[in-house]
């Protein structure tokens, strides 16, 4: 079975977030960028089943500039076989990438996809709905544990009021939870294999697909900052503030 | 708590923009493939594992320490799973030899590694340290056969190795050491003797220890002329690698210090243990200083960790911690008090923790350079790379530790009373910092190193080489008026010391001790100008960079350099006086000043 996972380059989780003095969008010029947490978990994941002699073979596919080969290369050193990037300078909208994405899948035929539940960059949770929408694939979202069987694959979610397990026929697509496993370090040699696995380069064209804007980013804007607290004298005065100042109770 | 995160992009800075190591690796025979995308891949990962697996268990390894029972070392909670992860991440063999399956990595990129988990953790980052000495002896003076033995085991971590020089009544003097060797008859010897400082000596993440032993064979000639150097296995390996019996060494117990406590330091009794000759008998101390200038490199990069992390820790600190304010007026009015960031004094701290800190990287990495360029001159001039090599060595070991202790004591100093309590990690830093100073030759060997054995053996000309790369460099920039401010007493500064090396030289002629009076300053004042040099290239790269970019990281650059030459190189003044001040004031014919 072919496993297809998905990877997003997105500021490292570590840096502090800085809005651009014109309020145009996140300051990214000279931050350190990164591998999407959740992404990297559906690597490790695939990977995994790889290991365990569940999938032959793990594509990752990502896209964005040249700069995000970089976040392919790490996904091979995890452990993936080979990467394809689809070149695009602008950054396209979760339906776009879905789109994208939904050509891949045509091409590669994978047995399953696994993907990121979210990007920690735009937080949107949208793209591995919107594409099993478009492919018509079954969907585990929230991903705790994956359990091939046979034709299906068993996805434990974690929704609000606990967990809920859904049985899925394949090919079938599936986003990851923070809980689903714990990503490995990259070995030194496998660093150094990947950077001979092969890695394609597509244009969207090349997919067929058109990227249009949906939406329009108007402005950027820090949360406020925190102002300080006071301390009150008596429990008097605060339910007094609480009642006539902040109108809470 | 005190934390880390790897300064990937000064790391970055020193290696592709001061050092341009991208292009030297273009021009080698062997490191083509070595490019900057590959270096952000290994140093990136690296770096987490730095970050995430050796920085939380600092802390342990100072509060637990080893543990010593009946010849046994357990090393502290951590220890050996995070080696075990380093191990199956294949870290251990990335400078070894491709032919016992390194990965053959330049040290240029390698030292970023020593750097990153040395400061995430030196006592930890000790254990295999010391096995690249031990694989560095064996690749360049073991026999075929011996290679074959001990080197795939040590390139993949699953041995460690160790050096054993030093015994009780000799330290910097190995001339006087004792521990024997008698052969056996069948090619081996029985080393029997008593070897103690033996870092990583004893411990329970290996499968076997290989230590390196010096010993003197019966009849050798007295002093360092009579010294060999043997490979003493903790288990006896049979020839097809396999582990055989125990050999008979143990350690005695393990040495109680003041820093350093994750690492075994341990006194090592050999009762006539099995050993194989490296190299020529009588020959070991030679051989050993392949070792002894490697492991220098590293201890100058421990220099570099301690006042990274001090640097850190302080910066977190001071930005967070809230008294008094600001001579000129508030700058949190919302709190009650500013926080000490604000308060010129604590800046001062900061920012010589800062320039020493990038000030060592620059030095260290480049010293990192020449030893590749040693080996793979890439069109430059091998013999050069030697000469500059050898002189800045010395240099960068003393002078990196002996401003990184300072570093990390304004640490402790920035913390006020919290810097003096165990659970903020400054003391430690102190206290792990100061063997920096001590072992791989003191201060005081370097410095005689320096002065006697580099530059006064050699009339001078290692000292004229260097003193005409660095002019080089300052003509480069003569008609750039914004380097003026750096160029102009960098250029005073080195025609100062080619003078007041000369003088010197002439005062030792008259009376040799003059050289053992004036060392230690002049290598401190050696030392300013190297990181002059330095500090004055980097602002001349950032100040190029400055043309077509408005990164604030280039102006710190600028501004970091005009702090370094505003308040660290005047220092240069004062040591100039006392280095020239002559013998006399200490060794006096008329005088003895400790008679009571």
């Amino acid at each position: 079975m072919k496993v297809l996972v998905t990877v997003k380059r997105v500021i490292d989780y570590n840096v502090k977030v800085r809005v651009k003095s014109d309020n145009t969008d996140v300051d990214l010029a000279n931050v350190k960028m990164a591998l999407n947490p959740f992404c990297e978990i559906a690597v490790e994941e695939a990977v995994r089943l790889k290991e365990a002699g569940t999938a032959d073979e793990v594509v990752v596919v990502s896209i964005g500039p040249k700069a995000c080969q970089e976040q392919i290369r790490t996904a091979l050193a995890l452990g993936a076989d080979r990467g394809i990037q689809i070149e695009t300078e602008e950054a396209p909208e979760s339906l776009g990438v879905a789109k994208l994405l939904a050509k891949v899948i045509e091409e590669e035929q994978p047995g399953l996809v696994i993907m990121g539940k979210q990007a920690i960059d735009s937080d949107n949770n949208q793209t591995g709905q919107m594409l099993a929408a478009l492919t018509d694939m079954p969907q585990g979202t929230f991903a705790s544990e994956v359990k091939i069987d046979g034709d299906n694959v068993n996805v434990t979610r974690e929704v609000d009021g606990g967990l809920q397990t859904v049985a899925l026929n394949m090919p079938a697509i599936v986003t990851t939870d923070l809980r689903l496993n714990e990503p490995r370090y990259a070995s030194l040699p496998n660093i150094m294999k990947a950077k001979r696995k092969p890695l394609d380069v597509k244009s969207p064209a090349d997919l067929g697909v058109e990227l249009k804007a949906h939406t329009k980013l108007l402005k950027v804007t820090p949360p406020a900052e925190r102002q300080a607290g006071i301390k009150v004298a008596s429990v008097d005065e605060l339910v007094e503030k609480l009642k006539n100042e902040a109108k809470v109770i | 708590m005190s934390h880390y995160q790897a300064p990937l992009r000064d790391i970055a800075f020193v290696q592709q923009e001061l050092l341009q190591v991208e292009q030297y690796f273009q021009a080698t025979d062997c490191w083509q493939e070595m490019n900057a995308e590959l270096m952000d891949a290994v140093l990136n990962e690296s770096a987490k594992f730095c970050e995430e697996v050796l920085a939380p268990l600092n802390a342990v390894g100072d509060s637990e320490g080893c543990q010593w029972y009946d010849g046994e070392v357990t090393t502290p909670t951590g220890f050996k799973e995070a080696y075990k992860q380093y191990v199956e991440g294949g870290w251990p063999a990335l400078e070894g030899d491709e032919a016992f399956g390194g990965q053959a990595f330049p040290k240029s990129i390698a030292i970023a590694v020593t750097e990153m988990s040395g400061t995430a953790n030196w006592a930890w980052s000790m254990y295999p340290g010391l096995s690249h000495g031990a694989c560095h002896t064996i690749s360049h003076h073991g026999s075929e056969e011996q290679k074959q033995q001990f080197m795939p085991k040590l390139v993949d971590g699953s041995w460690t190795g160790t050096m054993c020089l030093t015994e009780s009544h000799c330290g910097s003097d190995l001339g006087m050491l004792r521990t024997k060797a008698e052969p056996n008859g069948d090619g081996s010897y029985a080393i029997s003797g008593t070897k103690i400082f033996i870092s990583s000596g004893e411990h329970d993440m290996a499968e076997n220890i290989i230590h390196i032993v010096l010993a003197r064979l019966p009849g050798a000639p007295k002093g360092t002329k009579g010294i060999s150097l043997f490979i003493v296995p903790k288990f006896l390996v049979a020839s097809d690698g396999k582990l055989g019996e125990r050999n008979a060494l143990s350690c005695g117990s393990l040495e109680h210090k003041m820093g350093i406590h994750g690492n075994a330091t341990c006194v090592m009794n050999f009762d006539g243990a099995t050993g194989y000759l490296i190299g020529e008998e009588n020959r070991g101390l030679n051989a050993m200083f392949t070792f002894m200038n490697t492991a220098r490199i590293g201890t100058a990069a421990q220099g570099l960790a301690h006042a990274e992390w001090a640097y850190q820790n302080s910066l977190a600190y001071a930005r967070d911690r809230t008294q008094m304010r600001a001579l000129s007026g508030p700058k949190a009015p919302d709190k009650e008090a500013d926080p000490i960031i604000v308060h010129a004094d604590v800046r001062r701290m900061l920012m010589t923790q800062k320039v020493f800190a990038e000030g060592a990287r620059m030095l260290v990495y480049w010293v990192a350079q020449l030893s590749d360029q040693t080996v793979q001159p890439a069109g430059s001039d091998a013999d050069k790379a030697e000469e500059l090599l050898s002189l800045l060595t010395p240099i960068a070991k003393a002078f990196a530790t002996e401003t990184g202790f300072e570093a990390a004591n304004l640490g402790l100093q920035i913390f006020g009373g919290h810097g003096y309590i165990k659970e903020w990690g400054m003391e430690q830093n102190v206290r792990d910092s100061r063997i920096s100073m001590l072992y791989e030759g003191t201060t005081g060997i370097q410095s005689l190193d320096l002065l006697g054995r580099k530059i006064l053996l050699k009339a001078g000309e290692p000292l004229k080489l260097l003193i005409t790369e660095m002019s080089a460099f300052c003509k480069e920039q003569g008609d750039n008026p914004e380097m003026a401010q750096f160029i102009a007493p960098l250029e005073n500064l080195l025609k100062a010391w080619g003078d007041n090396t000369m003088k010197i030289g002439m005062a030792a002629m008259q009376n040799q001790d003059e050289v053992n009076a004036a060392c230690v300053d002049y290598l401190m004042y050696s030392g300013y100008i190297t990181y002059a040099y330095l500090w004055a290239k980097a602002a001349a790269v950032a100040q190029q960079k400055l043309n077509d970019s408005d990164d604030d990281f280039y102006r710190n650059k600028v501004y970091s350099a005009q702090f370094y030459f505003q308040r660290i190189l005047p220092r240069t003044a004062s040591l100039e006086q006392t280095m020239m001040s002559g013998v006399n004031n200490l060794i006096s014919e008329q005088v003895d000043p400790f008679a009571m």
